[in-house]
């Protein structure tokens, strides 16, 4: 009883913040881990070509496990994905980084194909030329 | 009484005609050694074709890969 509303109690503070922090953000942030949200937008963490997550700065311990595991996941999809569309997991996961780069948001960190981190500016990224 | 000064020289410098051969020889060395000689390889020739592969294949796949992306928005 005790536990049901500590839990109705949370998700009544926690959905109107999280429906706060959603709307300036762009689609599909919402859905984000809020830690890898944060990082994603304060530039702490960028999409690199190779379609993983990298840092642009130290982590904290907390930051990097969350990231890892997101990275982790990415792969186990890449592969499942790659399996069924007759690719190696790295074609599959470059063709993503092409893709996640693109849909960078203003303000948000990229890599360069020369290995640079780059703030995604309101034109094009710079990207592999293979990409599409 | 003066002898008249020969106005070529009295007999030919040997010398000069041996210098001139070796000269000619001098030019011709650099030639033969610019040679390139071709020599069929050890290994078999491969062509790196890697580069165009992968292009093909990210237009090919971009479009299976926007819709991962999607459908998997919360580790994108």
């Amino acid at each position: 009883m005790l536990l049901r509303d500590n839990r109705l109690l949370r998700s009544l503070f926690v959905a109107p913040a999280l429906l706060a922090l959603a709307a300036p953000l762009p689609a599909g942030a919402q859905v984000r881990d809020p830690l890898y949200a944060a990082a994603r937008a304060s530039g702490q963490v960028g999409e690199q070509p190779n379609g993983y997550l990298g840092f642009v700065t130290a982590p904290s311990p907390d930051l990097r496990k969350a990231i890892e595991d997101i990275n982790i996941k990415r792969r186990a999809v890449y592969a499942d994905k790659a399996g069924t569309a007759g690719a190696t997991v790295e074609e599959y996961a470059l063709t993503s980084g092409c893709l996640l780069i693109a849909h960078t948001a203003p303000g948000e960190k990229y890599k360069a194909p020369d290995g640079t981190w780059q703030t995604r500016g309101a034109g094009a990224p710079l990207r592999d030329p293979r990409c599409p | 009484m003066t002898r008249p000064r020969p106005t070529f020289p009295a007999r030919p410098v040997p010398s000069l005609i041996r210098s001139g051969r070796a000269l000619a020889a001098l030019a011709l060395t650099p030639v033969l050694g610019g040679c390139i000689t071709v020599k069929a390889p050890d290994k078999p020739i491969v062509i790196e074709l890697n580069v165009t592969i992968k292009q093909e294949v990210i237009y090919r796949l971009a479009g299976d890969a926007a819709q991962t992306i999607d459908k998997n928005a919360e580790i994108f």
